[in-house]
């Protein structure tokens, strides 16, 4: 008992400590600029939807999520549908230097993304990608997929090699097979997989920022145009912030039992 | 349908898995493969389903060349010694699913599965999922989805090796009666030579990718061919004594000689190895032949309801194979009475020489 206690109480420190940040992100969403200028206060005096309605009603900011979303779930779409085969490949076959290149295959990821940039930006603006989703979705392919293609890796050799082939003793074809049997089989996997290409997608922002001017503008970008000449509307930002973490969120409580089996049993 | 096999070898990676293997199955047979781990059991089942391509040698059915042939189009079922069924699949899916996919119409399936579960007692857990069952119940739905349809030739690999005793047994009878009404082509890997006795059929011995002998299962532990084939079909490993026939007289190590006796008067002088399956040695003569050893235990080993004793005396070993528990003191002195007439005879090279069972004595 007395232990349980403490244990509770070292829990709700922590989880205090933890959520302060946030709270006093969604406290700041709900004040008007000048309350927020005027001093300290744990809650809003003057409770106000205003930020809010700004970033629904105007489309310089919803667009921003908008754009974000595409080229987010763009990156996912694509990463799936390359690092499936691919993982597939690495699991079940010999191949010449197939240890290797599964290995180099994580190196892209050793490098930051900065270094990708100039050679990214030159390449998209010459052949007309520049300023669009695809472009920022194929980029952080380049992260994405090489950790899709180890976990989903992990989880396929984590099924007998026994069941394609008496998959394929019954009659199966390959594709009849991979869709009604083995995909369901690695489900977790493609749900830890799809929630890291999320999570890595939806907070890199340097190369989100650069690929785009315009018509692609995520809403990290849009975020910084809230510095005017007034100063900063300080309402306004933490408002675009708490609507920033929800998707997460989403994300997080969606595939919240899958991720938990894949750090059990998976490569994560 | 017949199966057949010519010349077929198989190298994986530099190592040699099948070498010339030529057999040929008939339809209604059942066919056991015996064999220690790594003989090449899977391997050779592997080339008759189609799984694996062999490195050469032909793979035929019913006369025409099916050695490129993909497993989906040969019409075979397969049992693995692993638990294989689809997770995400009820029992009832999993067994319908070589018939879903050959297109059977659904009352035909409805009714196949059925009957099919019926028959290996699963009908009451149709609609689980596989990994909700018992080990027991596991196996028995993949072999429902094996016998489901009118495959020509079913392949089982170790299937009932991680059941527990009592359903080994249960399932290795009914699966017995199981194909005395089909008209497939049954194969039957299996490591326990008991196993292999109780299956019946014909028996083929593999030893390191090698075919060493095809019969009837009894012909076949009655007279094996050759020192390996006498070791393989016995459990525990057949004793083998070194010895010498010397004028009319059989001598093992120096102490231990005997005369010649019906069976073994044929024999000419020279060195031989006789064989002696632990269970035809015994604590208490039953012919006045039987030959009298003092030996000393090494070890008494429970098997079951039956005691492995392991001898030694300075010029040999042996293992004797009684019935029941007993326990025995280590290097307690012992007498064992060895019947002459049940000597297994191989020449220095491991060939038979003489079988005490075999029906037409040469």
């Amino acid at each position: 008992m007395q232990i349980s206690k403490r244990k509770g109480l070292g829990l709700s420190v922590y989880l205090f400590f933890l959520l302060i940040p946030i709270y006093w992100l969604i406290n700041m969403s709900f004040k008007k600029k000048d309350e927020v200028l005027s001093g300290l206060s744990l809650w809003p005096r003057d409770f106000t939807l205003e930020n809010y309605i700004t970033i629904f009603t105007d489309s310089s900011w919803y667009m921003g999520y908008v754009n974000s979303l595409l080229y987010v779930s763009l990156n996912m779409a694509i990463t799936l549908l390359v690092a499936l085969p691919a993982a597939y490949a690495f699991s079940r076959y010999k191949f010449i230097g197939d240890k290797h290149l599964f290995f180099w295959l994580l190196t892209n990821r050793m490098a930051p993304p900065a270094v990708f940039l100039l050679p990214f930006f030159q390449l998209y603006s010459s052949i007309g990608l520049f300023d669009t989703h695809w472009a920022v979705a194929l980029s952080h392919c380049l992260f994405s997929v090489p950790l899709a293609v180890w976990i989903l890796e992990g989880f396929m050799s984590a099924v007998p090699r026994e069941i394609d082939e008496t998959a394929y003793i019954d009659g199966y074809s390959f594709p009849h097979f991979f869709v009604r049997i083995f995909l369901p089989l690695i489900s977790s996997g493609i749900g830890v997989t799809a929630f890291f290409s999320f999570l890595f997608s939806w907070v890199e922002l340097l190369l989100a920022r650069t690929l785009t001017s315009v018509e692609a503008k995520p809403i990290g970008a849009v975020m910084t145009r809230t510095i005017s000449a007034e100063g900063i509307d300080w309402g306004l930002l933490a408002a675009a912030g708490v609507l920033t973490i929800l998707p997460g969120l989403l994300v997080i409580w969606l595939v919240r039992n899958h991720v938990a089996k894949g750090f059990a049993l998976g490569r994560v | 349908m017949s199966l057949s096999l010519e010349s077929v070898d198989s190298v994986v990676n530099g190592n040699l898995h099948l070498s010339q293997i030529n057999l040929s199955l008939q339809p209604g047979s059942f066919n056991v493969l015996l064999g220690r781990t790594l003989a090449g059991k899977t391997s050779l089942m592997r080339m008759m389903a189609g799984l694996d391509r062999p490195t050469s040698g032909r793979v035929l059915m019913d006369g025409a060349d099916v050695t490129g042939i993909p497993v989906q189009k040969r019409n075979i079922s397969m049992v693995y010694q692993q638990f294989i069924n689809y997770p995400n699949l009820t029992v009832r899916e999993n067994i319908a699913s070589p018939l879903r996919l050959a297109k059977t119409n659904a009352a035909e399936v409805e009714k196949r599965v059925l009957e099919t579960a019926d028959m290996l007692q699963i009908t009451p857990f149709l609609d689980s999922y596989p990994l909700a069952l018992s080990g027991g119940q596991q196996q028995r739905t993949a072999m429902a989805r094996a016998l489901v349809k009118d495959a020509s030739v079913i392949l089982f690999d170790e299937p009932l090796v991680n059941l527990d005793y009592k359903l080994r047994e249960e399932l290795r009878s009914e699966l017995r009666e199981l194909f005395k009404i089909r008209n497939a082509i049954a194969v039957y890997a299996t490591t326990e030579p008991n196993e292999a006795l109780a299956l019946g059929g014909t028996t083929t011995l593999l030893h390191e990718g090698k075919i060493i002998q095809t019969g009837p299962s009894a012909q076949v532990y009655r007279e094996p061919a050759n020192v390996i084939a006498a070791d393989l079909f016995s459990e525990p490993p057949i004793n083998l004594i070194s010895g010498q026939v010397k004028d009319n007289e059989v001598i093992f190590g120096e102490s231990v000689h005997f005369p010649l006796n019906q069976d073994l008067r044929n024999l000419t002088n020279g060195g031989y190895q006789f064989g002696v399956r632990p269970s035809h040695i015994g604590l208490v003569p039953h012919n006045d032949d039987d030959l009298e050893l003092s030996m000393k235990v090494e070890l008494a080993e429970i098997s079951g309801s039956e005691t492995f004793l392991h001898l030694t005396s300075p010029q040999f070993n042996l293992v004797v194979q009684l019935s029941g528990v007993h326990a025995y003191h280590t290097d307690a002195a012992i007498k064992v009475y060895l019947p002459i007439h049940k000597l297994f005879v191989f020449n220095l090279d491991g060939d038979m020489v003489q079988s005490p069972f075999a029906l037409v004595n040469a």
